[in-house]
């Protein structure tokens, strides 16, 4: 079944995904997926959906159910100059191939002094709001974040998913690429033609606003702009900041909104107690408390394993994030 | 034993001219029965329950109702322990699990008694039933039943663990780590593969570069033997053989029942996109369940009365169980940290 991706202009972030996919096999012989159910099921969300028709199972390998095996082999392939591209069907089950990522991968470089490098890129679903249950919900970037050596991707819209993954491919170290599953089909945006980058460790502000920033990624970005639509009542204007890159994450980006707005809220779907938004709060509290004018707030996930009937009341909702910027805001 | 596969098994399965195979009743044999058309009931009704938005997710065991069943009954219950995966339905309802508790972790109600709705349906955790706890990890729980095992051993227990899997978890390197251990430890052990030649959508030979998974064992020093999983006498004979083994102390076995996936993955899969419908359709010739039928007839067990009327008070509890479940609150929000640790709540 051959997918048609390039008469295309409204897009999905699953048919973003692909684009980028296909696009970058097209220009680059180098680059190679491989995963379980990539081939003919074109993977269980149908990022891959095609591919193997076009590329072939060569360049689209159906692999056995082995993590370690996966992320080991995309490693060996980078090492003699492929692009592996690997998926992870649910980023839940990276963690068979956990000690390969981050005892092998993340370390090359610096184990080498640069000889060698670990080019490649693994790219699977995360995050609730799907009713996956314990373990097809779970938002584990800080374990990624906290190993140097990986760079971790989280792209929230369409147009970003195309333009960071391409960049993620052409990078030199190894990228994380989590995607957001829960909003994989929850808007199409139009696209331009062909391939384009949006680069690593830049933030967008994706909606301006002057009174509390909202410091966010991935799937949290829709919750942050429901809230800000919610504040608009109260006269208050909200900014969210993607941050799209969590790690080598955009400094800049930070400072600026804090400096304009004094009043910072950080939001994530994982647990809160050790989780990104933590890194994010100390972050400001060390470089920007002269501006900070309220507590910084974590907006989280429930500091218990993810469940399966009580997912919406695990999940952050506007109306929880609108609490934590009047409680900022009123101090 | 050495290792290596025993080819023998799957052709000899039940030429059992005696009327009743070892240690099986002809209540045992009835209640056999009950156990896979039950279970097949449950699973139609689950499909229909997420086709119709009632429940949020399905897995089916039908074309494994046999080997489940027959693996189950050659335990000893209430002595023996079952580490299942979660393709288990028939397994756990032959060890005991009921239509209502079935219902109730498909429904993801408070009152779910494996989970209290906080996993995916078939995720069962019954202590008073001897059947372990398990994630959707695959493989992870194959060391679990290793270490199971090894306590029995070290306390002298004369229990047993049976541990099942499909061909495609033999692929995870946890499993490999699995039965290295037991071989070299030889504990009470059997590990059963319920081989339906697809994980997901690929195919056993994208998988594994041996023909028979049981070809496996001989790289851990330990017996594989080969059964017809959709014969369930077959099974039943095999895996009390393995048991037997087991429980007098001669180490682990590696038994795969080649046995069919008739749905789809489960009810968020379509396997149309990777499996062709002739293919789909020429698997109800091997049907368990007929087979069951035809081979308890011949044998005098049940006849055509007797069975329909098993099939009709199965129907009744499956039915009940499904207007009983959906009537029962689900968690609450004060169910959220209960259960973190032992000493709660974290909140
Ligand atoms: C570690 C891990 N990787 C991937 C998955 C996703 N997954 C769930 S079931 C499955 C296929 C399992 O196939 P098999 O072992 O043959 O069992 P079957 O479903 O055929 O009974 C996969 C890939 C998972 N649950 N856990
Ligand atoms: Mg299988």
């Amino acid at each position: 079944m051959a997918v048609e991706v390039k008469k295309q202009t409204q897009f999905t972030m699953v048919q973003a995904l692909r684009s980028a996919l296909f696009e970058e096999m097209e220009r680059d012989e180098n680059v190679v997926c491989l995963g379980e159910d990539i081939g003919p099921r074109g993977g269980v969300f149908l990022v891959t959906e095609g591919l193997i028709d076009r590329f072939g199972k060569d360049r689209v390998i159906d692999t056995p159910l082995a993590e370690a095996g996966i992320i080991g082999a995309a490693l060996g392939m980078a090492l003699r100059g492929l692009k592996p591209v690997a998926e992870i069907q649910f980023i839940d089950f990276l963690y068979p191939g956990f000690d390969n990522l981050v005892s092998e991968v993340a370390k090359m470089r610096y184990r080498s002094a640069g000889q060698f490098g670990a080019s490649m890129v693994v790219r699977s679903p995360y995050g609730g709001g799907v009713r996956g249950g314990g373990y097809h919900s779970q938002s584990p970037e800080a374990y990624y974040v906290a190993t140097p050596g990986l760079k971790v991707v989280v792209p929230s819209n369409p147009y970003d998913a195309k333009g960071l993954l391409i960049s993620s491919i052409r990078d030199p170290d190894p990228v994380v690429f989590m995607e957001p599953k829960k909003i994989y089909r929850a808007v199409k945006s139009e696209l331009p033609e062909g391939p384009y980058e949006v680069p690593l460790g830049k933030a967008a502000v994706s909606r301006a606003g002057k009174h509390v920033s909202v410091i966010t990624f991935g799937a949290m970005v829709p919750v942050a702009w429901e809230a800000a639509d919610k504040m608009k009542a109260d006269g208050v204007e909200v900014e969210v900041v993607d941050m799209r890159t969590l790690q080598p994450y955009d400094t800049d980006a930070i400072m600026q909104t804090v400096a304009k707005t004094g009043h910072v809220v950080v939001l994530q779907e994982a647990p809160r107690i050790g989780g990104y938004g933590g890194e994010i709060a100390a972050f400001v509290a060390e470089q920007a408390i002269e501006y900070i004018e309220g507590p910084i707030m974590r907006v989280a996930g429930h500091d218990t394993p993810f469940p399966y009937a009580l997912e919406k009341a695990y999940m952050p909702t506007s109306d929880r994030v609108c609490r934590a910027i009047k409680k900022t805001l009123n101090f | 034993m050495a290792g290596g596969t025993n080819e023998r098994r799957m052709k000899s399965a039940p030429k059992l001219r005696t009327p009743l195979p070892d240690g099986l009743t002809k209540q045992a044999l009835r209640d056999m029965y009950y156990a896979m058309v039950m279970t097949r009931l449950c699973d139609d009704r689950a499909f229909a329950l997420n086709r119709q938005g009632k429940i949020p997710f399905a897995a089916t065991c039908q074309g494994h109702e046999a080997v489940q069943v027959g693996a189950a009954y050659a335990l000893k219950r209430g002595t023996d322990w079952l580490v299942p995966y979660y393709r288990d339905t028939a397994m756990a309802v032959a060890f005991g699990v009921t239509a209502k508790e079935q219902l109730m972790c498909l429904f993801a109600r408070k009152g779910d008694i494996f989970s209290s709705g906080r996993q995916f349906p078939n995720h069962y955790s019954v202590p008073d039933r001897n059947i372990a706890s398990i994630s959707s990890i695959i493989a992870a729980h194959v060391t679990h039943a290793v270490g199971m095992a090894l306590a029995f051993k070290m306390r002298k227990e004369p229990r047993v663990t049976l541990v099942s899997f499909g061909e495609g978890s033999t692929s995870e390197g946890e499993w490999h780590e699995a039965l290295n251990f037991a071989g070299i430890h030889k504990v009470p052990c059997v590990f059963l593969c319920e081989n339906n030649e697809y994980a997901i959508s690929v195919p056993q030979q994208l998988q594994m570069a041996v023909r028979n998974v049981a070809d496996r064992a001989a790289g851990y020093g330990i017996p594989g033997v080969l059964c017809d999983g959709t014969d369930v006498m077959a099974t039943y004979v095999t895996v009390r053989e393995a048991v037997e083994r087991a429980r007098r102390g001669e180490g682990p076995t590696l038994v795969e029942a080649k046995c069919y996936r008739a749905m789809s993955h489960t009810s968020d899969d379509n396997q149309l996109t990777y499996r062709t419908n002739d293919e789909i359709e020429a698997l109800k010739g091997r049907d368990p369940i007929p087979k069951f039928e035809a081979w308890l007839k011949e044998r005098g067990v049940l006849d055509d009365d007797a069975m329909a009327s098993l099939r009709a008070k199965a129907q009744a509890e499956v039915d009940e169980a499904t207007d009983w479940a959906e009537e029962q609150a689900p968690p609450t929000e004060d169910d959220l940290y209960t259960h973190v640790y032992a000493q709660g709540p974290l909140a």
